[in-house]
């Protein structure tokens, strides 16, 4: 019905800005004024012949009518008026869109930016939550002045100190004072640095992240069977590139779903402690799919939180859900320590280890890998690997040698690491 | 001698500092710099009070926390956790996991005395 409305609304609209009378324009097509009438207040339906006679009588195409794509943007509209509370008049929405389609564009335009810059903030904030460097600069501010705030305090104090402990102490006040200097700097150049952000919604990948973060990476119309992966694709309002993305990421999600139902695999999982290895013995699938499957459960159903990594066998990311504590930069240049990158050079040998973080909070997490050839092998080509990586926050065991990882060099402390391919843009004093 | 108390801190220039203040009051002081070892230490002295840091190399005051409350031989130790950041979550994870008292950092030197006394007193 609104797409009648709105073609009423716009024969209307058309016939005024010509200055044709009502009478004229229904004698020309073969109606009474009073049915044109009816037609041009959305009270009839139209189409056809009749409506061809009418575009025709106005002078325009018959598609500037009754143009279904306007629908989207009607929607669009409908959509950032909700935002505004009630203070816009959804009720005349359609004579917006009708009378005015590039205000129209504009408005939903607006609101799109919007949206993604709330994203935006929120994933900066995140940022700000979890940053090891950020974490490791500030410890060691709070740190230096602590030191520097406890050791005047004794100086300044009324108390007896002997010659050697006043040197000391005052040595210690100069040390800490140059280190807040040199942190305070570091710090100042990271943050004024330029960003280097996972948010990329002007590409194709960062809408699908968009999207997939939206949802919580579940698809849940994809777990019952209830819509297909073009359904999904179709809901998302995603075109081009990013349609044709987010259409494979589905199609994979279908495939495993059926693969590995819902329900049982969730009890599964949390029987066996999501141990990967035994889930996939217990279904009879391979160690890949598990890996996939598990950060797909429901995120508020009790399951831990699970994040994911997928790479070609360049090591460019073609998957990430990011969790606390695991994050990769969307545009490459991620760490070279981190299993997914290590099952690249053993192809179906999956690998379980624990990382550790960079920072003074050394977080670490459970990693299990496997890269495993993606088509039919042909010869003298190499093989089509793709390497997954599951990642598991919350269950390391506190093994004696974790892997040292970082998200990546630029915001790395460790000075020493031998996989480091360029300097960091903040200094590397701490030995972490 | 006095009472012992042991300061898990990582900060060299803290540790001088805090060292100096309780051994002018009277206290033992035993340090130890490193998370991962951390309970071997409190398990060798044990000491009657412990000052512990969150963030440390290797092993996190919360984890060590955890550990000395679920040890029968330090179970009842007090424990003053220091940490540098300040936030309610983390004081309430201390609390909860049997934290005595938590003090952010930067802190003035007569708290740390204070509640020292205070706490071996209790």
């Amino acid at each position: 019905m609104t797409t009648q409305r709105m073609t009423g609304t716009r024969i209307r609209e058309k016939r005024m800005d010509l200055g044709l009378r009502q009478a004229a324009v229904a004698e020309a097509v073969g109606v009474s004024p009073s049915y044109l009438n009816l037609i041009e207040h959305n009270r009839r339906r139209i189409g056809g012949k009749l409506l061809a006679d009418i575009a025709r009588a106005l002078g325009v195409e018959t598609h500037s009518l009754s143009d279904g794509a306007d629908r989207d943007l009607l929607d669009q509209l409908r959509n950032a008026a909700a935002l505004a509370g009630d203070r816009a008049e959804v009720a005349r929405a359609e004579e917006l869109v009708a009378r005015f389609p590039g205000w129209a564009e504009l408005v939903t335009m607006q609101a799109r930016r919007l949206a993604s810059q709330d994203e935006r903030v929120r994933a900066l904030t995140d940022r700000m939550a979890h940053d090891p460097f950020l974490a490791t600069a500030l410890h060691d501010l709070i740190s230096a002045v602590t030191s520097i705030r406890s050791t005047a305090a004794i100086l300044v104090s009324q108390e007896q100190i002997d010659a050697d402990w006043q040197r000391r102490f005052h040595e210690n006040i100069h040390n800490d004072s140059l280190r807040l200097g040199k942190s305070s700097e570091a710090l100042i150049a990271y943050l004024d640095a330029p960003e280097e952000s996972n948010q990329s919604s002007d590409t194709p990948t960062g809408q699908v992240d968009d999207f997939l973060a939206r949802n919580g990476y579940h698809l849940a119309a994809l777990e019952d069977g209830s819509a297909a992966p073009g359904d999904i694709v179709a809901q998302s309002g995603l075109t081009g590139a990013a349609a044709a993305l987010l259409a494979g990421i589905c199609a994979q999600y279908a495939a495993d779903a059926q693969a590995l139902p819902r329900v049982p695999f969730a009890e599964a999982a949390a029987a066996c402690g999501y141990d990967p290895a035994q889930l996939a013995v217990q279904f009879g699938v391979d160690f890949a799919t598990i890996l996939r499957r598990l950060p797909c459960l429901p995120p508020d159903a009790g399951h831990p939180p699970m994040g994911l990594a997928v790479c070609d066998a360049s090591g460019a990311l073609l998957y990430l859900k990011p969790v606390p504590g695991f994050a990769m930069p969307a545009t490459g240049g991620a760490c070279p320590l981190w299993p997914l990158f290590g099952a690249l050079s053993r192809p179906s040998q999956p690998l379980r280890a624990e990382a550790i973080l960079p920072g003074p909070a050394a977080q670490r997490l459970l990693c299990y890998a496997i890269a495993v050839p993606m088509a039919v092998p042909h010869f003298d080509m190499p093989p089509v690997l793709r390497s997954t990586m599951l990642v598991l926050p919350d269950m390391a065991e506190g093994t004696a040698q974790p892997v040292p990882v970082g998200v990546s060099c630029r915001i790395c402390p460790r000075a020493a690491c031998a996989s480091r391919r360029e300097p960091a843009i903040v200094g590397t004093a701490t030995a972490l | 001698m006095g009472k012992r108390v042991l300061l898990i801190e990582d900060e060299p220039n803290i540790i001088e500092a805090i060292g100096f203040i309780l051994s002018r009051d009277g206290w033992t002081v035993y340090t130890h710099q490193d998370g991962h070892t951390a309970m071997a230490k409190v398990l060798a002295l044990p000491p009657d009070m412990i000052i512990l840091d969150v963030m440390l190399p290797g092993r996190s005051g919360f984890e060590i926390l955890r550990e000395l409350r679920s040890t029968d031989v330090t179970k009842d130790i007090p424990v003053m956790m220091l940490t540098a950041r300040g936030q309610e979550k983390d004081r309430d994870l201390a609390l909860r996991l049997g934290a005595n008292h938590f003090m952010t950092k930067p802190f003035s030197n007569s708290d740390v005395r204070d509640y020292v006394r205070a706490m071996m007193d209790a």
